[in-house]
């Protein structure tokens, strides 16, 4: 998104500069109010989009009595309402933080799974040369379109006769085998651009395959591999329904533990809301820090 | 097909073995054969045998996609999903692109709208189902939509007012009330109700007063007859602690014509003129009106239209910033000639803009349908247990047939209709992705 705000500043510019002194006045004045129901409209909108979230927050900061009672927005006339009791309930209760640990736990290695075995297949799909190479890579490609749905039911027999069914090494599999088209196809097309007068200036100072591949390719890749890692990672991190199926009480992500209490929405507004906020802040912080290369991750994605 | 042109630019800067490139590929393509490729085969040959996985069933699995109530329902619903859904955020995400161009703080805008990317279903579906509470002291939703009703439409003070014993009032049909006998000038009417709870009572209300006789004008007072500890008091009379109904409208009624309307000031008393002479004074129904609640958004009729929505929240952001790159990379000249040949800004974003961005806008329409034809976190989590049958779709009716209703067969199926459905976005993408390769 920061990569075309040069433009939006010159765009913004560009319309009243084409104002002309030959325009009438009454074509000016008609531009600043139609200029002013542009902004007053996207401000409108933007709350739109902005109150949703803010009411999650507030509603997480207040106690299950005023909850019981009213909307969230009575703490702007009421701020003394404010409390953290909630969160503290929350973080002593094992079930949830169990569950937030075992979503790192999956999340972390079906990230880096996903980066280094598609770097690897990339690689190859990109320089390396064997039969039927752009077909094989072709068939990766049909496949990132794949609905996840199609894999629960023949991959939950697969997982139960293996014995790993409702184990955090089960939901990982799944993700890696999900995210892998998508990473083979970016990382594929990213290595490809790679200069050939580099790989080869390595290759006559002596290094060989997997040299080439950690010394050179893989420094080079750094844009791609972020774009890659954020997107897989929030993938996995928001997953619901695959972590629905293949975990257990005891592998469960924090997703899955708190639909459980979603039943009995009215009850556990107090559990719900701070849980899902807190489910929520690890992907904000990342798409935050991380906008760009999680944008351009997204428009590379924009077939899954 | 003829085969890939043999690579030139891209040969082996190492004269790889073949053994090195197996290496290499190896762990990707065992993981995409056994998680991926073996899966869609499995369906496709479960989605012929029946429930037990033991007899061949035929079609038998697929018929029920079009005869079974609960997949029939799920299948109408991904319809309006897939028509609505996707078009709808497109439209969004085009307007705000377009739009957030001549503003200085696009930046920000665009960084609000595009947040809820990052957050998980089930965030979205929870903040939701706090949005969409039925309660409008609770629901935002509700909150918003109440308040502008109410500001079109008064809503009554008296919802459940009604005449108490032996009262000098009768029902008049449609819930109105009316006096059992005319009045004349001079007389005071008494107009006696019980049933509003005290914390209902209009604020403004006040201890009820017995109306004065007036000689050319007919008074009288309008009450709640209810004294609470003690009964009803002394009845169809004004006791010092019954609060008068302040704002109550009074209808005098003559041959089924109002002659005279009066309102009740907060003590309850009212008056009329002689024009009311020998009419029956009647409480319209207006009065008791209950209060508006606002829609039941979470109900069978709104369930999907609502989750629709939140799904629009979340990835109305995708479509804009698809667009805006789109948009960033569009040759300004074009626009600019536009305009100075007197094109106004609706016919340079009609004629000249939309037109330009027509393939962004069919990638991004066709990647939502895609999304959309999978939607389950949303529905699962904002649909009650009583409209989750109506807000069905068939990921969700999928995950209720393989894993809560044990039929495999009829949820592979299922399985196998979707993957139906992707399969010329697949051939698309292939047949784009054949020309680059062969470069």
């Amino acid at each position: 998104m920061s990569a075309d705000t040069g433009r939006v500043g010159t765009a913004g510019g560009s319309a009243p500069a084409a104002v002309t002194a030959q325009q009438s006045l009454g074509a000016r004045l008609g531009g600043w109010v139609s200029g002013g129901a542009v902004r007053v409209f996207l401000i409108v909108v933007g709350l739109f989009w902005l109150v949703p979230t803010v009411g999650l927050l507030l509603a997480s900061l207040r106690s299950p009595r005023d909850m019981a009672a009213d909307g969230w927005w009575q703490v702007f006339t009421e701020p003394s309402q404010l409390t953290f009791g909630a969160y503290e309930t929350l973080l002593e209760n094992e079930d949830i933080t169990g569950s937030l640990l075992n979503t790192a736990y999956i999340t972390v290695p079906a990230t880096v799974l996903v980066v280094v075995i598609g770097s690897l297949a990339g690689y190859a799909f990109a320089w390396m040369e064997f039969p039927g190479r752009d077909w094989w890579f072709l068939a990766v490609v049909g496949l990132l379109v794949v609905p996840v749905q199609v894999a629960l039911i023949p991959i939950a027999e697969l997982f139960g006769a293996l014995g790993i069914f409702g184990s955090v090494t089960g939901v990982v599999l799944f993700h890696v085998g999900f995210g892998l088209p998508f990473a083979v196809f970016l990382l594929r097309n990213f290595f490809a651009e790679i200069p050939r007068e580099l790989l080869e200036a390595a290759r006559l100072d002596g290094a060989g395959e997997l040299r080439l591949f950690v010394r050179v390719v893989m420094p080079l890749a750094g844009p791609a591999i972020a774009a890659l890692g954020i997107f897989q990672f929030l993938w996995v991190w928001n997953d619901m329904l695959v972590a629905l199926i293949f975990t257990d009480s005891g592998s469960q992500p924090i997703t899955v533990a708190l639909q459980t209490q979603v039943r009995q929405f009215g009850n556990n507004v107090d559990v719900l809301a701070p849980g899902a906020f807190i489910s929520m802040v690890v992907p904000l912080v990342v798409f935050f820090a991380f906008q760009r290369q999680f944008v351009s991750g997204v428009m590379a994605g924009a077939v899954k | 097909m003829p085969a890939p042109a043999p690579p030139t630019s891209r040969r082996s800067v190492t004269g790889t073995r073949r053994t090195v490139a197996a290496l290499f590929l190896l762990p990707a393509l065992v993981l995409l054969g056994a998680l991926v490729v073996y899966p869609i085969g499995y369906s496709v040959v479960r989605s012929f045998y029946d429930q037990s996985g033991d007899g061949f069933a035929g079609f038998d699995n697929y018929r029920a996609l079009f005869t079974d109530d609960g997949i029939r329902t799920a299948l109408r619903n991904n319809v309006v999903w897939v028509v609505f859904a996707p078009t709808v955020a497109t439209a969004l995400g085009l307007v705000f692109a377009v739009l957030t161009e001549r503003v200085r703080w696009g930046t920000a805008f665009k960084l609000v709208v595009f947040m809820p990317m990052a957050i998980s279903m089930l965030a979205a579906g929870i903040i939701f189902r706090l949005v969409y509470d039925q309660d409008p002291d609770k629901g935002v939703a509700n909150a918003v939509w109440v308040g502008v009703h109410d500001t079109f439409a008064q809503s009554s003070a008296f919802p459940k007012a009604h005449p108490g014993r032996e009262s000098p009032l009768e029902p008049a049909g449609g819930g109105a009330f009316v006096t059992r006998a005319t009045v004349g000038v001079g007389d005071t009417v008494a107009l006696p109700l019980v049933g509003v709870a005290p914390d209902v009572m209009p604020d403004d209300a006040r201890p009820a007063a017995a109306a004065r006789p007036q000689g050319d004008r007919i008074t009288g007072t309008a009450w709640q007859d209810f004294t609470r500890g003690k009964g009803v008091g002394a009845l169809n009379a004004v006791d010092a602690s019954e609060l008068g109904y302040a704002g109550m409208t009074i209808e005098a009624v003559k041959d089924g014509e109002v002659v005279e309307t009066a309102t009740a000031a907060p003590d309850g008393t009212f008056s009329l003129s002689a024009a009311a002479d020998g009419a029956h004074l009647r409480l319209p129904a207006s009065n008791f009106r209950e209060p508006y609640n606002g829609l039941d958004w979470l109900g069978p009729s709104l369930v999907t239209p609502a989750i629709i929505g939140s799904y629009i929240w979340m990835w109305a952001g995708f479509a804009m910033v698809l667009i805006a790159a789109g948009l960033a990379g569009m040759p300004r000249e074009l626009l600019e000639a536009a305009r100075v040949d007197g094109a106004n800004e609706w016919q340079v974003f009609r004629r000249v803009t939309v037109p330009l961005l027509a393939p962004v806008l069919a990638v991004v329409t066709v990647t939502l349908m895609i999304n959309v034809l999978k939607v389950f976190d949303l529905v699962f989590i904002i649909a009650p247990g009583s409209t989750q049958d109506d807000a069905n779709v068939l990921a969700l009716e999928l995950y209720r047939k393989g894993f809560s209703e044990d039929q495999p067969g009829v949820a592979s199926a299922i399985a196998v209709f979707l993957l139906l459905l992707v399969i010329p976005v697949m051939w698309f993408n292939i047949r784009r992705l054949r020309r680059e390769v062969r470069r």
